[in-house]
């Protein structure tokens, strides 16, 4: 039962993690949910893994967002990844990811069906991320909330693939996606010409 | 000596001691020569047999055990490892020409590893993991770190991903269905996920926006790359697919769908074309007909859709490469290289200019070159089994056709007077003009290639016997 309020709680957490992410405009707060996103995946995940290789997912999701934070951290203050269309877009988004939620509710029963084993928890908060991250996706092109949104979609596809797949080799891989991914997104926000200096002037 | 050493573990480590290197030539000899090697291997010594060499036995051992899985290459695989690390030394030798040999080899190869090693995983479903890190291994090679990232290396990011979990969620669900092949839902769901894993791989319409723009984006040689070895992968994982599993196989509904996407890739691709005026969106369109063909040519089936397949390998790697390179050469003294800019152009670079016409009529399969023979066998396949079908290849066709006669007509134009020159550098000349020959030499010895080729087939248990 105390198992059951948990993953509950990790789910909501999921939830309002992934909801804080599509309409936060500030990258510190983008990256400070992605970290706490990963304590709700791994607490998903350590459901059906041993603890070692559920720590592996929650590791290698910090290394993730660690990787962005120090990136964007040496970025110019005026690179910044903050959406422009207040109020309209924040209030947009809210109400796409209130629908995104409104599907993943009615989806998750027959989901839990076709997957027998998972559990409810596992599979509202698995399709949660993997709902709220393409709709992150499908309003973005800017590489941060690109990485972030693909961070996302592959958080909910691991939770829900942890109970079906056990591998070693598997978790391995994901994991050197997952960090690959990341560091795709440090490349793709430092890219592009050198800026001038002082010096160079 | 292991066969997953040498032609997985051993292109790893030259990618990251190519990485070292500064001077281009230098990358070029090793890559280069070290993938030429590779292909000599594979298409002289066999895997798993003993061979006497004096008092030495040698034997290549076709497995390697990793974290609990195998990755498994057999003798049936080395006509692809053959093909596959030939054609890849033909890229290497030309990257310098392009400009790209410090970026594209060390990437290149580690790439080419990966992709060697989606097709020998086991189970092979976790080749969709393998495709996912080459895909991210290809970013820094798309996108210049010296210029600001386009839309097109994100959506090209965003695809590739998106593709994993699909055909992850689709093969877990195959193990489902192979137990009830009777339960319609779970086959119906099988091919949604299916169908949108595979959309996002090879790009398949309205998905392939990402090629076009980066055509306009990055270095036409190291996207050329990309759209070689990737669509490879993917269509020889969807083989796998196909291979495995019964239902599958022998489910003609999967091939009218084959038949339909290939039938839209190949018309929008060629009509397309017809109408694009930037020569690198241009070679983008006739990338994304050439996929519709190869999907066209599984949707054959019998005994002629495989090796008919197979067939399309050599004369679109070479058409391309030739394609690609000379579109550097003009990249490297023209931006854009769009129909104003590149008018006349045939008067100043004319190997270039050749290579871009030439290779796009030999995509469209003009005799005596390299694409011919194989379009003809396809058209005749596609026309027996239904006309509908081969009149629509018919209209993709012209539509390459129309811009191939569009680009001839522009790069001549020059102004009256214009002295013919030749701007290439020899090295540049020299390539285009080999691989011109080559195109030329496939168009009417089509069957020099037919012994490695006709093997390629053995790689799959099923498809190819």
């Amino acid at each position: 039962m105390l198992i059951e309020i948990i993953s509950w709680t990790a789910a909501v957490v999921l939830v309002v993690t992934s909801v804080g992410l599509l309409i936060s405009r500030d990258w510190r707060w983008s990256l400070g949910l992605l970290a706490v996103q990963y304590l709700g995946m791994f607490w998903l995940v350590r459901l059906h893994w041993p603890l070692a290789m559920a720590a592996v997912k929650l590791v290698t999701g910090w290394m993730a967002g660690s990787a962005l934070n120090i990136t964007r951290i040496g970025l110019a203050k005026d690179s910044n990844d903050d959406e422009e269309a207040w109020p309209q877009a924040r209030l947009f988004r809210l109400l796409a990811a209130a629908l995104v939620l409104l599907v993943v509710i009615s989806a998750t029963p027959r989901v839990n069906n076709v997957l027998p084993g998972i559990g409810l928890p596992a599979v509202f908060g698995g399709l949660i991320l993997f709902g709220m991250g393409l709709l992150h996706l499908g309003i973005t092109i800017r590489p941060l909330r690109v990485i972030l949104g693909l961070l996302t979609v592959l958080s909910g596809f691991e939770i829900i693939y942890a109970a079906l797949e056990g591998s070693v080799l598997v978790a391995a891989l994901l994991a050197g996606i997952n960090l690959g991914l990341a560091l795709v997104g440090s490349y793709l926000l430092t890219a592009g010409p050198e800026p001038k200096t002082e010096e160079s002037l | 000596m292991n066969a997953p050493v040498i032609w997985i573990i051993v292109p790893l480590i030259l990618a990251a001691l190519t990485s070292l290197f500064r001077r281009g030539r230098v990358i070029v000899i090793l890559g280069g020569a070290t993938t030429l090697l590779l292909a000599g291997i594979s298409l002289l010594i066999p895997i798993d047999t003993a061979l006497a060499i004096g008092p030495l036995s040698l034997k290549i051992a076709p497995s390697l055990q990793i974290l609990g899985r195998r990755i498994v290459l057999n003798s049936g695989e080395q006509p692809l490892l053959t093909i596959t690390y030939g054609l890849a030394a033909f890229w290497f030798f030309g990257a310098e020409a392009a400009g790209v040999a410090r970026r594209l080899i060390p990437v290149g190869l580690a790439i080419l590893a990966l992709l060697v090693a989606s097709v020998a995983v086991q189970p092979f479903l976790y080749a969709a993991l393998l495709i996912e890190i080459a895909a991210l291994l290809a970013v820094p090679l798309l996108s210049p770190p010296n210029k600001k990232s386009g839309r097109g290396v994100v959506r090209f990011l965003i695809y590739q991903t998106l593709a994993m979990p699909f055909i992850l969620f689709a093969g877990w669900l195959l193990a489902g269905v192979e137990a009830s092949p009777a339960d319609i839902a779970l086959v119906a769901q099988i091919a949604i996920l299916l169908g949108l894993g595979f959309a996002f791989l090879l790009a398949i319409f309205p998905l392939y926006t990402w090629i076009l723009l980066l055509a306009e984006e990055t270095s036409s040689y190291a996207l050329g790359f990309i759209l070689w070895l990737l669509p490879l992968t993917v269509e020889l994982f969807g083989l796998g697919f196909l291979d495995h599993y019964t239902f599958l196989r022998e489910s003609p509904r999967l091939v009218q769908a084959l038949q339909v996407t290939g039938l839209l890739m190949l018309v929008t691709g060629g009509l397309g074309a017809a109408f694009e005026r930037h020569l690198g969106r241009l070679m983008g369109y006739a990338v994304v007909a050439q996929t519709g063909m190869s999907l066209l040519a599984i949707s054959l089936g019998g005994q002629n859709s495989i090796p008919v397949f197979f067939l399309l390998l050599v004369p679109h790697a070479l058409g391309l490469g030739i394609w690609t390179l000379s579109l550097s050469v003009f990249q490297h003294t023209l931006e854009p290289v769009r129909f104003n800019t590149v008018q006349g152009m045939a008067r100043l670079f004319p190997f270039a200019s050749a290579g871009i016409v030439l290779a796009n009529l030999s995509a469209v399969g003009i005799p005596l070159l390299a694409g011919f023979p194989v379009r003809l066998v396809l058209w005749e396949g596609l026309s027996e089994q239904s006309l509908g079908v081969a009149f629509w290849f018919g209209i993709g066709i012209l539509g390459l056709l129309a811009g191939a006669i569009r680009t001839l007509a522009v790069l001549v134009m020059a102004p009256t007077g214009t002295q013919w020159q030749t701007r290439e550098s020899w090295q540049q000349r020299m390539l285009l003009g080999l691989g011109i020959g080559v195109l030329f030499l496939l168009g009417l010895f089509p069957q020099i290639i037919y012994p490695i080729i006709a093997n390629l087939p053995l790689a799959y248990e099923h498809l190819g016997h």
